[in-house]
């Protein structure tokens, strides 16, 4: 029966070659295995992992430096590791910059694993909250929110955003003819109802008076430069907790992508399954367009950038997905204040460039 | 004859008209039952049915006493697995990661991969013949490759009882009988087999356990030998043949009568 050659007969309970041919995975991995723990875990997304927080932290740091008041990159790091240093730079650093960075990287996560979770959901790299609807959702839920009941609390913003995605999900579901599997169809829809929500988002602020409507437009831009601690604090706990409650996502969607019959035969409901999903997905969404207004083409493009740079067969994860979610937006808003604009403004040029190759690449593989 | 997977009574439908009523069927444990019959008779519907796809709108279907919806669904997978009759491959997915995800039910949120995970998905690739493909891309290849690969998966999943809806449909000859003789092995080794077959002779060949339906109900089961004829077959299909004895296997063979013929 065994195929071992090695005349040795004293192997471990737990050795993973003991009387079969291992399996040829095809890449390197770090193999974990202990009593209670066991994971496999490829080599190449633990680098890549590394990398992008050496990114984020970079891009991070050198955001820190940026901004009317000079501190160089030395002073930062005196600022951050030093309690002694200069009180004032250490206020400009703590107060005003370093809630900056967090929230680019608390969104960027955010946006990222929404993305993961819808494209893996609709299995198709289109299938981003971007495009189907769900952020502009979010967004018009918002702008209901503080313009028309004047609430402009997070708590509050936040609500809106999860009322107002959820019921683009719900809408985009029924339009659909419940099909969320065909997903051409659901993007169609999705692409529909976002354009009429955008138009009804811009019907309530030329009907209300010009400064509600600037206040407005400046959230509607996508920024993350006035967001403090106050902000930040919820928001994390909010990201905390849908985070977790996302997690065994990351294990059940890639087997749901292979349909409700083989998903349901491997012991998944797929009904729950994907309303878990739904719910999850929009929640990050909807935390992210809360406070920082929409961020867009993040959802879009890092769970595709994370799946090539890890060799991943799905656009689903966890770490590396996040990562590249926190390192775009990082280096985008880096970008954003040295060309003084809204980081959402951004990330839409490049994610418009992302989204014409996308399309261009998707119409040559369906012909 | 013990059978420790049955269908107690069950009625399944889609919406309101039951396809099938009040049926009973026990799988004979360590049988490779084929289930035959005409288009709309019911059989893929049970399948279903037994397969935790459709639920019984009356009766049970039983797996070692327990009500299979009874059970949480990852221990019901952990029992019985099923090769659906279309799946979709996700893209750039390798063969070993394909055949890794039937481990699906045996694994948790600690647990993600163990020696029994890679222990398994080994044996399923050799017993199928496809541990040379493991690092090709499934897309890639051949339809008859492919579906060895989901045979696989289903088998990684390491169940007692194996579902099989109509496997062999959208294969050629030759790789129908490679693939029904890879079914003949696993029986062997000691799955129990449930299979929905659309070849008459096929099913003749490689039951040990027959099971013939028309309109929502069985008409006839138990070894082939003995319950296939040409009444049978015509009281099933509503078909004029001649049943031989099949020179290579010494099992029935239905020879169906023409027009031209008769």
């Amino acid at each position: 029966m065994s195929i071992d050659q090695k005349p040795t007969t004293a192997s471990s309970a737990t050795a993973p070659s003991g009387g079969f041919t291992p399996v040829d995975h095809g890449r390197r991995l770090f193999r974990i295995e202990t009593a209670r723990i066991s994971a496999l875990i490829p080599v190449r997304s633990v680098v890549v992992s590394i990398v992008l927080v050496v990114v984020i932290v970079g891009a991070g740091l050198f955001s820190v430096t940026l901004g009317a008041y000079e501190v160089d990159f030395a002073a930062v790091l005196r600022a951050i590791f030093d309690p002694a240093s200069d009180p004032d730079i250490r206020q400009v650093v703590f107060e005003w910059r370093l809630p900056r960075v967090l929230f680019a990287v608390l969104c960027g996560a955010a946006l990222a694993l929404a993305g993961g979770i819808f494209q893996s959901l609709t299995r198709n790299p289109l299938g981003s909250p971007d495009i189907i609807g769900f952020g502009i959702g979010a967004q018009f839920g918002v702008t209901l929110v503080m313009i028309v009941f004047e609430l402009n609390t997070y708590m509050f913003k936040a609500a809106g955003a999860l009322v107002g995605g959820l019921f683009t999900a719900v809408l985009v579901y029924v339009l659909a003819n419940k099909n969320m599997m065909s997903s051409f169809r659901l993007i169609i829809v999705g692409i529909g109802v976002s354009a009429g929500l955008g138009s009804l988002t811009s019907w309530i602020l030329i009907s209300v008076s010009v400064e509600k409507a600037m206040m407005a437009a400046t959230w509607g831009a996508g920024s993350i430069a006035s967001l403090g601690f106050d902000q930040l604090i919820p928001a994390a706990i909010v990201f905390a907790i849908v985070t977790l409650l996302s997690l065994p996502l990351a294990r059940t969607l890639p087997v749901l992508e292979m349909g409700d019959d083989a998903a349901t035969a491997l012991g998944i409901r797929p009904g729950r399954t994907r309303l878990a999903a739904m719910v999850f997905g929009v929640a990050l969404v909807a935390l992210v367009t809360a406070a920082a207004g929409p961020i867009s083409f993040i959802a879009l493009a890092a769970p595709q950038i994370s799946q090539r740079l890890t060799r991943s067969n799905t656009p689903m994860g966890t770490v590396p997905v996040m990562l590249t979610g926190a390192a775009l937006v990082v280096v985008s808003d880096a970008v954003a204040q040295l060309v003084a604009v809204p980081v959402g403004v951004v990330t839409v040029s490049v994610g418009g460039l992302y989204l014409a190759w996308l399309l261009a690449t998707q119409y040559a593989r369906r012909t | 004859m013990t059978a420790s997977l049955r269908a107690r009574e069950i009625t399944l439908g889609y919406g309101d008209t039951p396809i099938i009523s009040d049926l009973i069927l026990e799988v004979p444990d360590n049988s490779f039952t084929i289930i035959i019959g005409p288009n709309a008779c019911g059989k893929s519907t049970l399948l279903r049915g037994f397969a935790r796809l459709l639920r019984p709108t009356t009766g049970a279907v039983l797996l070692d006493g327990d009500e299979l919806r009874s059970l949480k669904p990852k221990e019901a997978a952990r029992k019985l697995g099923l090769l659906p009759q279309s799946s979709i491959a996700p893209d750039g997915i390798t063969v070993a990661d394909l055949v890794g995800r039937g481990r699906f039910p045996h694994q948790s949120a600690m647990r993600t991969w163990s020696s029994a995970d890679e222990r398994a998905v080994s044996e399923a690739m050799a017993a199928t013949g496809v541990t040379d493909l493991s690092r090709r891309l499934v897309d890639e290849l051949s339809g008859g490759q492919r579906q060895r690969v989901w045979v696989a998966m289903a088998l990684a999943q390491q169940t007692k009882h194996l579902l099989l809806d109509e496997p062999t449909t959208f294969l050629d000859i030759a790789h129908q009988i490679d693939l029904m003789e890879l079914f003949a092995d696993l029986h062997r080794d000691g799955t129990t087999l449930v299979a929905v077959l659309h070849d008459l002779n096929h099913a003749a060949r490689y039951a040990t356990h027959l099971v013939a339906m028309r309109d929502g109900a069985i008409v006839a089961q138990g070894d082939p030998r003995e319950i296939i004829t040409a009444e049978l077959v015509h009281a099933v299909y509503d078909l004029p043949c001649t049943v031989i004895t099949d020179p290579v296997s010494g099992t029935p063979l239905v020879l169906p009568l023409g027009r031209r013929t008769t």
